[in-house]
């Protein structure tokens, strides 16, 4: 077994378990982005081909073009349905990147239609494809996180999580947020998605100079400087790199707790 | 740049006694290492001088306003950083008592452990309690640094006098030392780089040490497979799980447990390949078995070939505890692998690690304590010897649902 081969098998581990354990109240978001598709192929390769559950794309209608793109293409490809989730109201009141503070932003058009769309599907538990490398506050997840019903991340209470025993026990109006890949870093997933052959979002691809390392909303993601086009190009990139994968992400930089505050809320 | 094979990053815990430097010290690793992304250390430095502090390099772990506020570490964290050699990754745990629950968490990702004693304090408390549960958890490499040498003027007296009562303690435990390195994690002496204030010092830096460690090899073990899920699509039963111990061939005969049945693998089964001819230790993978899959074949039976398992209702253990406290008699979960059964335990000898000469009563355990005890199940419980096969000779202890504590078949 080689070392991706171990991350892939961890990662399939609990998918199954978050499945047996919440079998027809699960779903997963997908971003349309390099980690929640990675996450949306292991979810194939767990079930042997098939997405047992419904798979959600949080719309904020700030996405990149090439996102709505690649998500209507990729669904049409692999078989799935996607449900598309939106904070209808906000967005008729005009909320926007542009509006007031970015928290603001990520709260009402993620973080809210998020919770909207677990409300009306009635989840307990939904699968994120977040990883530990991104940012010292994710760095203390767990694989199994509860979460209560404003959303809250009691992150000074988590429970133990010992030798692959996931707590899964819920108190009413409580969900789990579940991180099937927490331990991949940004180099795992590409060198994973050019050994498993995953399609990805051409953004990820130098053109003219320039490309994004993290995506998003098209305000708010910059692309960093940078002729990597190839896998194997993007690859020797990162190995050299010191600079952060969300270096090019504006809702980072206003307040130094900002992920913390929008992790505690569940945001993605 | 050195040229690194790709490779899995070395999983490695820090532990130790409260403020005895544990988060200072992987701060240092990852700078001194240029592994330190520039944004995570502007983001130290701006956070330090927020709260009124020279550069803290613990800040680069501890992410929490709340543990920046109080300078404690709550709870684990994972960060990875590369020597010349090759990757880690850093498990930072809390040295405080009532979060030995995240201490356990972090510890059982590594095969490795730092063990962070203060030149000045010495061995303390915690320093007790991370030591005995290394070795419950099974973790036999154990570095160890004696931090804060500037604080105790470099003194090499010092320093041996810390070595004996060090090599003591783990002795205590049927632990061994892999080398006690001197350190200023604060000054970055002996940690990447030689120490000019310590030249009597002649062993390795800890950074050295750390490359020097290998990964043990897996020994042949038999085949041990607990059930996850069965999956039935299309007509086809697949039963799902991770091989947790040995491997098995297609066309092989397995030991169906409890159920005392045999069954045949029919076929492997992963996507996109549909049929692999082995399966081994540590793969998630899915069989199909010949003839059909009855009622009894559920999540918690566990295939098995070779040398057969344990099976029954009652056992032996070393068990911990890391939430609230337990009393002899009241219901909880043990959680084994995939199997999960009621039962109820009977503490017998209880005692705190920490201070093995206090006493303490036979009928409650709280939480940092430990105690052997014998438990009993209301359904068979399979295991192994946790020095056979350690996937299948420990669990987890779960009240009203959540993991209360843990421990080892004995």
């Amino acid at each position: 077994m080689d070392y991706l081969d171990a991350l892939e098998f961890k990662s399939i581990y609990v998918i199954r378990e978050a499945y047996q354990k919440f079998n027809g109240r699960i779903a997963m978001l997908w971003s349309v982005g390099k980690d929640s598709t990675t996450l949306l192929w292991l979810v194939r390769k767990a079930f042997l081909g098939r997405i047992p559950f419904p798979v959600i794309h949080i719309d904020t209608s700030y996405k990149f073009p090439e996102m709505y793109k690649f998500r209507d293409d990729l669904a049409k490809e692999w078989g799935f349905e996607v449900i598309v989730a939106n904070n209808k109201e906000q967005l008729a009141a005009g909320m926007g990147p542009e509006t007031g503070m970015k928290l603001a932003c990520c709260t009402e058009l993620k973080t809210n239609a998020l919770k909207q769309a677990v409300d009306a599907g009635g989840f307990q538990s939904v699968l994120l494809g977040i990883r530990r490398d991104e940012h010292g506050i994710r760095a203390k997840e767990r694989y199994f996180s509860p979460r209560d019903a404003q959303f809250q991340w009691d992150y000074e209470n988590q429970p133990a999580e010992v030798w692959d025993q996931y707590n899964s026990f819920l108190r009413e109006d409580e969900h789990y947020r579940i991180h099937p890949i927490l331990h991949f870093t940004e180099l795992d997933i590409w060198r994973y998605i050019q050994r498993e052959n995953i399609p990805i979002v051409d953004l990820y691809r130098s053109r003219e100079g320039k490309r994004y390392r993290s995506i998003g909303c098209v305000p708010c993601c910059s692309p960093v400087p940078s002729n990597a086009a190839t896998f194997d190009e993007m690859i020797a990139e990162l190995e050299a790199s010191t600079e952060s994968e969300r270096s090019g992400r504006a809702q980072d930089k206003e307040n130094l707790y900002t992920m913390q505050k929008l992790r505690s809320l569940g945001y993605m | 740049m050195v040229t690194m094979p790709i490779q899995s990053a070395f999983p490695i815990v820090i532990t130790g006694h409260v403020d005895h430097g544990k988060s200072t010290l992987v701060g240092r690793l990852l700078y001194d290492t240029g592994t330190l992304q520039t944004e995570r250390y502007q983001e130290m430095v701006q956070s330090s001088s927020e709260n009124g502090r020279a550069d803290e390099f613990a800040f680069v772990l501890d992410a929490f306003e709340e543990e920046r506020r109080r300078g404690i570490t709550i709870d684990t964290s994972q960060i990875y950083f590369s020597s010349q050699l090759r990757p880690y990754v850093i498990i930072d745990t809390p040295g405080h008592r009532e979060f030995i629950r995240n201490m356990v968490t972090g510890a059982c990702y590594a095969k490795a452990a730092i063990l962070l004693v203060d030149a000045v304090e010495g061995v303390m408390e915690q320093t007790r309690r991370h030591a005995w549960l290394l070795s419950i958890v099974g973790i036999q490499d154990i570095c160890v640094a004696v931090n804060k040498m500037d604080a105790a003027g470099y003194d090499a007296d010092r320093y041996r006098e810390l070595t004996a009562d060090i090599n003591a303690l783990l002795e205590e435990f049927s632990l061994t030392a892999s080398a006690i390195v001197p350190i200023s994690a604060r000054h970055g002496e002996n940690v990447a780089s030689r120490s000019k204030a310590m030249q009597w010092y002649q062993g390795p830096s800890l950074l050295e040490l750390l490359d020097g460690l290998v990964c043990r090899p897996i020994e042949e073990r038999p085949f041990r497979f607990p059930v996850q899920d069965i999956y039935r699509f299309d007509g086809e039963s697949v039963v799902v799980g991770r091989v947790e111990s040995g491997s098995v061939r297609r066309g092989e005969t397995v030991q169906l447990f409890p159920l005392g049945r045999q069954a045949v693998i029919s076929a492997i089964r992963t996507f996109p390949a549909t049929d692999v001819g082995t399966a081994s230790y540590g793969e998630a993978i899915g069989f199909t078995l010949d003839g059909s899959i009855d009622a009894g074949l559920v999540r918690g039976a566990v295939l098995c070939g070779g040398t057969l398992p344990s099976c029954g209702r009652e056992f032996q253990a070393t068990i911990f505890w890391f939430l609230n406290e337990y009393a002899t008699g009241d219901p909880v979960t043990i959680r084994c692998t995939t199997q999960s059964v009621p039962g109820k335990i009977h503490l017998e000898q209880v005692f705190d690690p920490a201070q093995p000469d206090t006493e303490l009563p036979s009928d409650l355990i709280c939480v940092g304590e430990a105690a052997r005890c014998s438990i009993t199940t209301e359904l068979d419980l399979v295991g192994d010897h946790p020095a056979l096969i350690p996937e299948m000779g420990r669990f987890v202890i779960e009240r009203d649902g959540i993991p209360a504590g843990a421990g080892i078949f004995r």
